[in-house]
């Protein structure tokens, strides 16, 4: 476990939608330059629980700590306001405004005269992007027009265009070719060097394995446990995803039977 | 710059037409605006050659152009609504109950109570009507965006409750006279602003054009982006300024008939030149232009512009973003409750008082213009300046029908495929370029 504050701890989240209890007490939590991978099945709750963090949703009960301290996240604004960032699954794009204009949705650069500042806005657009994604070039047209890649790219510059410290990424390989897949992988590892705490959501156990130094897993609305990679196995982690027990408590016998069934 | 240096080439797309098109993308100006500007022409050219041009006289496009003013401005509003996904069906009953408003004060209420005459008349209708028709833009937007009722329900039992509330207050009559001021809104020769002043708006519009042109260039020349070459911008420059000489040189065509300028040369003590008194540009076409050139710069220049349109491409994301999109959405209401009101100010004005079926029929042509104009249903997509070229269009059809004698019940059927042509083609257009 790394030491001093964690940058961001989600304590005891319970979040319920009528009759179903998505999210069980759930704690986890993450450390600067560190990245989570949260896993689990389809209606694990690992996309509530994390929304819960990026504002989307409002958690029944627990509490939000932010360097050690109680944070209120009312609304997607606060989140921001408090360096987290989300890369949605969807992308959340406006398909229909180009690349500046969706990257500072909600949070436009205005002139003195409080009119848009499209060419500032533009221009950092640029200047992030050749961070991201050098080969990209089409800023003036809506979102709609790009490739899945380069919406990829322009949903990932919306996030770390405002500094964030917290990276939310849900799914963010899910729509992408094996090529714009390495990219996205590479740009995770850079994020992290810069020391962003990314939350990692993911099904792809290959992915989680590549780039996580924790994993926590999910099933039926509670958190199974959370290991550090280095000291399992991906056999171990399956086992914690489909029959929810811990590598200590696991059966031989129960992972062979992981592959067999 | 350097970024083009460091950069691979983009990709060439197909050869055929590029050269067409790079001509357009040079000039960078809106294709379907620009389509439009060619239909429109096409119309005038059309009608011009059916009556020997007696259609093209500059009394026939002065009223048709201020025939078109009451829709249009209603039409740049409902372009919003449609961007931002919802509907508004309740403006003609909005412009009748807002109308009998301003009649009734002017004619019933304020003159007993301020005094006959008094130049305060005006002032505190219009303020009131265009307060009362804010209100019921934001009553209705209040339920649509924070109660969650669908528009279309909402605006069609505001469409049934602002007629009959019309009906009941004023019983059915005609109310009459509006303030002497208050009818300059409704244009002819006396509501219009007169040959010299036409000029000068022309003159000044001609300015604003280099000088939007100038500010474009150096916002780019700020941050090294990639400049529209000179002989664009000065095409560019040229045809819009000579385009807005012509239509001034147009409406300052359109004179005083001259008995009534007679009248009017001895009240005012002016002579008349011996080519006849020009009336020039009316109130009415000037406050349209002043509400196209507002809204565009709303719609495009400002964050609520923005988040209308981010609303209507994707809502969700929206949110996410931490855009208020009920609040939005309830402000797309109350603009168009205001604009419902400016264009009841200037039906009042030309009808000099109000009828009980003013602005009937209205959420039709309006919703018609719009969607004429290019905005389309699915959200998101639409400008200004289209909605009220697609007024203009509908206007010059039934104008331009009637004096060839057609009956209405055909203009409305020549309205009607019109409207199916637009969008049919508006559609194949779009599926081509996906």
């Amino acid at each position: 476990m790394p030491e001093g504050v964690p940058l961001v701890e989600l304590r005891n989240i319970n979040v319920s939608f009528g009759g179903v209890h998505a999210v069980k007490d759930v704690t986890i939590d993450l450390y600067p330059g560190e990245i989570v991978g949260l896993v689990g099945g389809n209606g694990a709750g690992k996309s509530t629980l994390i929304k819960t963090l990026s504002g989307a949703q409002k958690p029944d009960s627990g509490d939000i700590y932010i360097d050690g301290e109680l944070a209120t996240i009312h609304g997607p604004m606060d989140a921001k306001q408090l360096g987290i960032e989300t890369i949605y699954q969807t992308l959340a794009l406006a398909e229909n405004i180009d690349t500046p204009g969706n990257v500072f949705l909600g949070r436009e650069l205005l002139t003195p005269v409080r009119t848009l500042d499209d060419s500032a806005m533009e221009d950092a657009t640029r200047k992030v992007m050749k961070r991201l994604n050098p080969r990209f070039l089409n800023f003036k047209v809506p979102v709609q027009s790009l490739s899945g890649g380069q919406r990829q790219s322009v949903a990932i510059a919306k996030a770390v265009q405002f500094n964030a410290r917290i990276l939310i990424m849900d799914e963010p390989t899910a729509a992408l070719g094996p090529a714009e897949t390495d990219v996205v992988r590479d740009l995770v590892r850079q994020l992290k060097a810069e020391g962003i705490g990314i939350f990692l959501i993911s099904h792809d156990i290959h992915d989680v394995f590549d780039l996580a130094d924790r994993i926590s897993v999910m099933l039926q609305g509670d958190l199974v446990g959370t290991v550090k990679k280095d000291d399992v196995t991906m056999d171990q982690v399956l086992a914690m995803i489909i029959i929810g027990k811990k590598p200590d408590e696991v059966t031989d016998t129960e992972l062979e039977q992981l592959h067999g069934g | 710059m350097t970024r083009l240096s460091t950069a691979p080439p983009p990709t060439q797309p197909d050869v055929q037409g590029q050269t067409r098109r790079g001509f357009f993308k040079a000039l960078e100006i809106d294709l379907r605006v620009f389509g439009m500007v060619v239909a429109l022409v096409l119309i005038f050219v059309g009608f011009g050659l059916a009556t020997d041009g007696r259609f093209l006289r500059p009394v026939n496009l002065v009223n048709l152009a201020v025939q078109s003013v009451s829709v249009a401005i209603i039409a740049t509003g409902m372009t919003m609504v449609i961007v931002a996904r919802q509907i508004d069906l309740s403006v003609g009953s909005i412009v009748g109950v807002v109308g009998m408003t301003y009649a009734y004060l002017m004619a019933r209420v304020l003159p007993d109570a301020i005094g006959f005459g008094s130049p305060w008349i005006w002032v505190i209708a219009l303020a009131a009507g265009l307060t009362l028709g804010s209100l019921i833009g934001a009553l209705q937007g209040f339920i649509v965006a924070y109660v969650g009722v669908p528009s279309f329900v909402v605006t069609l039992g505001g469409l049934l409750i602002f007629r009959g509330a019309t009906w009941m207050v004023t019983r059915g009559v005609t109310i009459s006279p509006v303030d002497p001021t208050f009818q300059l809104l409704g244009g002819g020769p006396r509501g219009s602003i007169g040959g010299t002043a036409s000029w000068v708006v022309g003159g000044l519009a001609c300015l604003a054009i280099v000088a939007l042109l100038a500010s474009g260039r150096r916002q780019r020349l700020r941050f090294g982006f990639p400049l529209r070459p000179m002989w664009a911008e000065a095409l560019v420059g040229t045809v819009s300024s000579l385009a807005v000489l012509g239509i001034v040189w147009l409406f300052y065509s359109y004179k005083w008939p001259p008995a009534l300028a007679e009248r009017y040369a001895a009240e005012t003590g002016i002579t008349i030149p011996p080519e006849g008194l020009a009336a020039g540009i009316p109130w009415p076409v000037v406050l349209l232009l002043a509400v196209t050139l507002v809204m565009s710069f709303v719609a495009t220049r400002r964050r609520f512009g923005r988040y209308v349109f981010a609303i209507g491409g994707n809502p969700e994301a929206s949110e996410l973003a931490g855009i208020n999109t009920k609040w939005t959405v309830m402000k797309t209401f109350i603009l168009i409750g205001l604009l419902c009101a400016v264009s009841a100010a200037v039906a009042t004005a030309r009808l000099d008082g109000s009828t009980l079926d003013l602005g009937e029929g209205y959420e039709l042509y309006v919703i018609a213009a719009s969607v004429i104009g290019g905005t389309s249903f699915s959200g998101g997509i639409g400008t200004i300046p289209g909605a009220v070229l697609g007024a203009l269009v509908m206007s010059s059809l039934a104008y331009g029908l009637s004096f060839m004698g057609l009956s209405s019940p055909i203009q409305d059927i020549f309205a009607g495929i019109v409207l199916i042509i637009a969008v049919a083609f508006d559609t194949i257009n779009r599926r081509r370029k996906t």
